[in-house]
């Protein structure tokens, strides 16, 4: 019957009706994404390129083909296990000119990267090119050095002279490949990265579920005294929140350390009869972290029970629930979307802190951030530091769809 | 109202004309923008080679300040556009650079005309870098909490925590505390390198430091930490800049002791990052930062040793006791392998951050 209707064709000058509306419809959508097209182009500059840049570097190394063109170019028409004289040659000619240049180092480093035996093969062969001519270039090469001879270090050269990578990703989860490509897990003394990520995880969580249990009973507050206490009691909440970061994570540290604030007071009341190791380890980061992070779990929850008011648990009261009753099966229920928004604001903007960790945690408290900002300006190794970002934005996605399956992305509500 | 229009062009003509009669100066004015580690080592930088260098050559000098991130080099390098002309580097990261091909070339010329490679400590002389000041990481103590009769005297002593109780304070860092673990486990200074460069050596450099790991209480990562640290309290040992436990004598009155036995010095050098548009200025005051008075100057202010030998003959008596180079701190000194620790670095920390965690 409904579809019937729908087709009757009602027509006003000669235009159907449908067409008009689905005209003046477009109008409308034209107009409004005309207003939203400035933030989509902020977003697409500001997020979604500089990820999109940063998975790439992951993935990318153009170091050798860029240093060594007619070899790699060469290495790519040749098939052999141990490539032919052309290849040879064009090796022997592009380290020649990129030593000219001096720029041999800069085109070899991706191979001490990943297997500094053979980066010490080429680095030699370099400073001992023959000058003359010789007959074969494959001769001299195996003569000088045996490795140059084996199908084992041309896999590798070959897999690092392919314009893009895995490597990066692969060591970044304490893996890596064996000549014959089968992934294998680093010694115990060498794995780094599957530990930090455990910890950043693992601090993460707790710093969620303390600032929750802390949160929720203020936020509770704050919504249920008067006018004037309640932005008395906002502007003490807000007021940490506009204080520079590090001028928060210093200040604990005058609060925390051995000889700090806290010991003092409290050896001094005889509650500690000694001080107590409250910094430069797990204690420290929990302390300063919730600090800073608390405001975005009790704002949320705060706006939620704000617009939910006193009346759902005098409802059930008198309805006859025990106060007991009534929060958990009428008013808790009802804030679960401020929680969940909370939960998860906290949790994200947990995974990528470094700076507070680093300053009052211990060495066991060290998070991935920290890993990505070494290889950004220590080492110069930005595809790792690429691919750890990687891993990272994987992991939070991971979190986020695990939580929309269990409790549901529709239920968070920022207000 | 006529007047004030005369008074008024003239002001202006007068003001055209200063302006013209500058105009000469101002047209040639000349800038270059320096980047150092800031506190007292850019202060000092400051005073004994900045402020002279203006006055000499009329050459404006803006600073800045970063913490060694090389990676803020590789990206101005990398986007062509670079901002900074002279950037003061740690040893290693000289090399690094250099490397990576992300800073200029210094050209053989530049060093004839400063007197020659041979008027500076080798290893000031570089393929892309000329030598700023030597520092050293020593291990120092509170004598004001520990007697100097009773404290540690050796890196031995150090690891002794029997003997030579209280917590401890290491770089986060493998450089210089896998030397520091094979002099306490016994290892020659002359053999240190070449046990690194074997995996068993670096394996016996770990096992050593498992020793000390309990009782090392924070791993610092700036050097302005340790003298906090021992002003504190905090730690009763830690291994700092020699610089930074002087400067903290000196302008903080703290009565800290440096062990010079062992320790293990290298150098701050000047790179110029690729494309840097200024790049002859920037050689120009290099060359000026390299003059024995310039490098005398230098230790006025901060305990840092100079590169040119002919400086060392013009530095206070007072201060030479204090460097990192004085004859009798030389005896007992290790020089940094840098190209162990170019070739090294990513495998040595990813190791080292591994065992922090563990």
């Amino acid at each position: 019957m409904a579809a019937e209707t729908l087709k009757l064709p009602i027509e006003i000058g000669g235009v159907s009706l449908k067409v008009k509306m689905q005209r003046a419809d477009r109008r409308a959508r034209t107009r409004a994404l005309t207003l939203i097209a400035p933030l989509f182009f902020l977003l697409l500059l500001v997020f979604v390129l500089p990820i999109g840049y940063m998975l790439f570097y992951g993935v990318y190394s153009p170091e050798l083909r860029n240093g060594l063109p007619d070899f790699a170019a060469a290495l790519d028409q040749d098939s052999n296990e141990v490539p032919g004289e052309p290849v040879f040659r064009a090796l022997a000619q592009d380290l020649a000119e990129a030593r000219e240049r001096r720029e041999h180092k800069k085109a070899i480093t991706p191979i001490r990267q990943q297997d500094i035996e053979l980066w010490r093969v080429f680095r030699r062969t370099v400073e001992n090119l023959p000058k003359d001519e010789v007959a074969s270039m494959k001769e001299w090469f195996i003569s000088f050095d045996s490795a140059w001879g084996e199908p084992d270090s041309w896999k590798v050269i070959r897999r690092i002279a392919a314009p893009y990578t895995a490597y990066y990703l692969i060591n970044a989860v304490d893996a890596r490949l064996s000549p014959d490509g089968s992934l294998e897990l680093k010694r115990a003394e060498e794995r780094v990265y599957l530990k930090i990520i455990g910890t950043t995880f693992e601090i993460s969580f707790w710093v969620t579920v303390i600032a929750l249990i802390l949160g929720y009973p203020v936020a509770y507050l704050l919504a249920n005294v008067s006018q004037r206490h309640s932005n008395l009691l906002m502007i003490l909440v807000l007021l940490p929140f506009w204080t520079s970061l590090l001028v928060r994570t210093y200040a604990w540290m005058m609060l925390l350390q051995t000889e700090g604030v806290v010991n003092n007071v409290m050896t001094g009341f005889g509650i500690f009869t000694e001080p107590v190791q409250m910094m430069h380890n797990r204690i420290g980061v929990y302390v300063a972290m919730v600090h800073i992070l608390l405001p975005f779990m009790l704002l949320p929850i705060y706006s939620v029970m704000k617009n939910l008011g006193p009346f759902p648990m005098k409802a059930a009261a008198n309805l006859g629930a025990n106060p007991f009753r009534a929060f958990v099966h009428v008013y808790l229920p009802q804030t679960l979307p401020g929680v969940g928004a909370g939960c998860l604001l906290v949790f994200i903007l947990s995974l990528g802190y470094y700076i507070t960790p680093a300053l009052v945690g211990g060495p066991k408290d060290t998070m991935i951030s920290l890993m990505v900002a070494i290889n950004v300006n220590t080492f110069l190794n930005w595809g790792m530091a690429g691919a750890l970002g990687t891993i990272l934005l994987i992991a939070t996605i991971a979190v986020f769809l695990v939580y929309n399956r269990f409790l549901g992305l529709e239920k968070v509500r920022l207000s | 109202m006529k007047h004030l229009l005369k008074t008024t062009s003239i002001a202006f003509a007068g003001i055209f004309a200063a302006g013209l009669m500058a105009a000469p100066t101002a047209g040639a004015q000349e800038v270059l923008t320096f980047v150092s580690f800031g506190g007292g080592y850019q202060d000092a930088q400051r005073e004994a080679i900045i402020k002279p260098f203006t006055e000499e050559t009329g050459v404006i000098v803006n600073e800045a300040s970063y913490g060694g991130e090389l990676g803020k080099i590789k990206a101005m390098v990398t986007a062509g556009n670079v901002e900074w002309d002279i950037v003061d580097v740690e040893g290693g990261d000289a090399g690094v650079l250099c490397e990576a091909g992300l800073v200029e070339i210094i050209p053989d010329e530049f060093w004839e005309e400063v007197g020659g490679k041979d008027a500076f400590h080798p290893a000031a002389v570089q393929e892309c870098a000329a030598g700023a000041i030597f520092w050293s990481t020593v291990f120092a103590y509170d004598a004001n909490r520990i007697p100097p009769e009773k404290a540690a005297k050796t890196w031995a002593d150090f690891w002794d925590v029997e003997k030579f109780p209280g917590a401890r304070s290491l770089r986060r860092s493998p450089r210089s505390n896998l030397e520091f673990a094979l002099m306490a486990d016994g290892v020659p200074l002359d053999r240190i390198y070449d046990l690194l460069r074997t995996p068993e050596g670096v394996d016996r450099a770990f096992r050593k430091l498992d020793e000390i790991k309990p009782h090392v209480k924070k791993w610092w990562e700036a050097g302005a930490q340790p003298p906090q640290l021992l002003a504190d309290g905090e730690v009763a040992y830690a291994t700092a800049y020699n610089g930074r436990i002087y400067d903290a004598n000196v302008k903080e009155g703290q009565n800290f002791k440096i062990v010079w036995q062992g320790h293990n010095y290298t150098l701050d050098l000047y790179v110029i990052p690729k494309g840097s548009p200024n790049k002859e200025l920037a050689l120009k005051w290099i060359a000026f930062s390299l003059r024995p008075d310039r490098q005398a100057a230098m230790t006025d202010h901060i305990s840092y040793g100079p590169v040119t030998t002919a400086a060392i003959p013009l530095i206070n008596p007072k201060v030479l006791p204090h460097l990192p180079n004085a004859p009798e701190n030389f005896k007992q000194a290790l020089l940094v392998d840098e190209e162990f620790w170019v070739e090294n670095r990513e495998l040595l920390t990813e190791r080292f951050e591994a065992w922090l965690a563990q």
